[in-house]
């Protein structure tokens, strides 16, 4: 199945359909893999009556699905970034890279396992984004300096979005047990990534407002993909309580504090927009 | 319904406990079972134990659950920013010790008004001053206080994402999915800082994300065995808590 048709049909309101079109719509992904299969069903349909939380199988393989093409999209990154020689001076940087790296690829190998025959296969990705970036320092006429600027850079966007996306899916797996759980430890870890990220970049670990911390990359339609990145973390409203303003004042309880606090979750729809940035087909 | 074992957290055993083992350096290490305490009894015992505060089963428990750990960890930083380490730090742990506790503060907080609002029967609501012990760390040492943030917070971590799968209400689950990730940006951090130099990787060592590349997920008694420590007033939780 074409990536990019996937992404764009991968909306939460479409997840939310009625279950027949459901079933249309996540035909052509089949259900998860026997084992994961296996694992769901002791928290499956039989204990979950209601209609807002039942899952499909078709359901949990297109939201792995989803996160196996965020997985994609960073292993490959991190790889092509240690490939490259931006990082060669720079030990911490690399270092760091190279545990990320190591991440991503379990990442990849967990989902793809989970998901067996029904896994999606690797997009092919264009990190440039039409040529107007060079985060591997392919051309002669591109500084380390360029290049590293832009590598952490994209870095922190992937690392953001995939907290942010894993986050939006959780609800979705509600009653799968171990699927559940291992969603979570990869969210976290994610997070830990952004937050070292970030303080390689000198911002703080955490997201103020929606504040990117990017500067203007002179390009539209990355432009417009960071903003998207961070559209919402602005949030104060946690749960029908407004923790800048219903349960103190003063600095722990500040816009800033009170944004940075907690991190928002992200719709598929809009981390399928993000990672298509870099999908070519 | 299946009868549930209920487990204190025994304050006495930790009491005597707790120097020898913060000695040798935190928390993380603790895996001791002195710290807990499982009532006798299993067969029949299905109510709480008497005069002591049940954490609750459900999203009442996790939500109880969480408030505790919200509660200790906005103690500890609480008693950080009083100390005199945090008063002479440079001007990053200065920086990021405030944005912890002011994270850690508004998690409190916000359980504190949660729970009230969700939890009809007030006798079920966790109290909102239980009280910790923090003898066993030295609030002037830039170690012993960087050493139990980074054990609280990766324990903070493990409880949350141990603990989803006991969430019934996906507006809930989403809700400790926002603060787990922040929690999970607190222990990098923290673990950077402690690291600079000599381990570049810390922030999500090998020490706590698996060969899968899965972060910790603990059980609440995992959680306990790490945490209880610090948790004077006792208090129960059911085994499983789902």
């Amino acid at each position: 199945m074409n990536i990019i048709k996937f992404l764009d049909e991968f909306t939460t309101e479409k997840l939310q359909a009625p279950m027949s079109s459901r079933r249309e719509m996540f035909g052509q992904l089949g259900s998860i893999s026997k084992k994961a299969a296996m694992m769901a069903v002791p928290f499956g349909l039989a204990t979950l009556g209601s209609k807002a939380h039942a899952q499909e199988p078709g359901d949990i393989g297109a939201i792995f699905n989803l996160a196996l093409t965020l997985e994609y999209l960073e292993a490959e990154f991190y790889m092509k970034a240690l490939e490259s020689n931006v990082l060669s001076g720079n030990a911490k940087a690399r270092a760091i890279y190279e545990q990320i790296s190591q991440h991503e690829d379990a990442h990849v190998a967990f989902l793809k396992n989970a998901l067996g025959t029904n896994a999606i296969e690797s997009p092919t990705f264009d990190f440039t984004v039409g040529g107007n970036f060079d985060p591997f320092m392919t051309k002669s006429s591109t500084s380390v300096d360029t290049a590293y600027t832009q590598l952490l850079i994209l870095a922190q966007a992937f690392e953001d979005t995939g907290v942010r996306a894993y986050k939006g899916q959780a609800a979705n797996l509600i009653g799968q047990g171990e699927l559940l759980t291992a969603a979570l430890q990869i969210h976290s870890v994610e997070a830990r990534h952004a937050s070292e990220i970030r303080r390689l970049r000198g911002l703080e670990g955490w997201i103020t407002r929606n504040v990117t911390g990017i500067p203007d990359l002179q390009v539209d339609a990355a432009n417009e993909g960071v903003a998207l990145v961070y559209e919402g973390e602005q949030n104060t409203n946690q749960g029908g309580i407004d923790v800048a303003a219903d349960i103190g004042t003063g600095n722990p309880f500040s816009v800033d504090a009170s944004t940075q606090a907690y991190d928002e979750p992200m719709n598929g729809k809009t981390a399928g927009t993000i990672a298509g940035l870099f999908i070519v087909n | 319904m299946r009868k549930k074992k209920s487990i204190e957290v025994n304050t006495q055993a930790v009491a005597r406990n707790r120097r020898n083992f913060l000695k040798v350096g935190g928390l993380a290490i603790a895996g001791s079972g002195l710290l807990l305490a499982s009532c006798n009894n299993d067969d029949d015992f299905t109510t709480p134990m008497e005069g002591l505060f049940d954490l609750g089963s459900g999203d009442t428990g996790v939500l109880n659950y969480a408030y505790a750990l919200e509660q200790l960890e906005a103690a500890f930083y609480t008693n950080v920013l009083d100390g005199s380490y945090w008063a002479g730090a440079n001007a990053e742990e200065k920086a990021v010790l405030e944005d912890l506790y002011n994270h850690e503060v508004n998690h409190r907080e916000w359980f504190k008004a949660a729970i009230n609002a969700i939890v009809t029967n007030p006798d079920e609501r966790l109290p909102a001053n239980l009280e910790f012990d923090f003898s066993g760390v030295d609030f002037s040492s830039r170690a012993s206080v960087l050493a139990t943030a980074q054990a609280l917070e990766d324990t903070g971590v493990g409880a949350y994402n141990g603990a989803g799968i006991y969430i019934q209400t996906p507006a809930y689950l989403t809700l400790a999915g926002k603060i787990v990730s922040v929690e999970a940006r607190h222990a990098a951090a923290i673990r950077t800082l402690i690291n600079g130099d000599s381990d570049y990787k810390a922030f999500a060592g090998d020490d706590v994300v698996d060969t899968n590349g899965l972060d910790l997920a603990y059980s609440p008694t995992e959680v306990f065995d790490r945490a209880g420590a610090f948790i004077v007033t006792p208090f129960t939780y059911k085994k499983p808590m789902a």
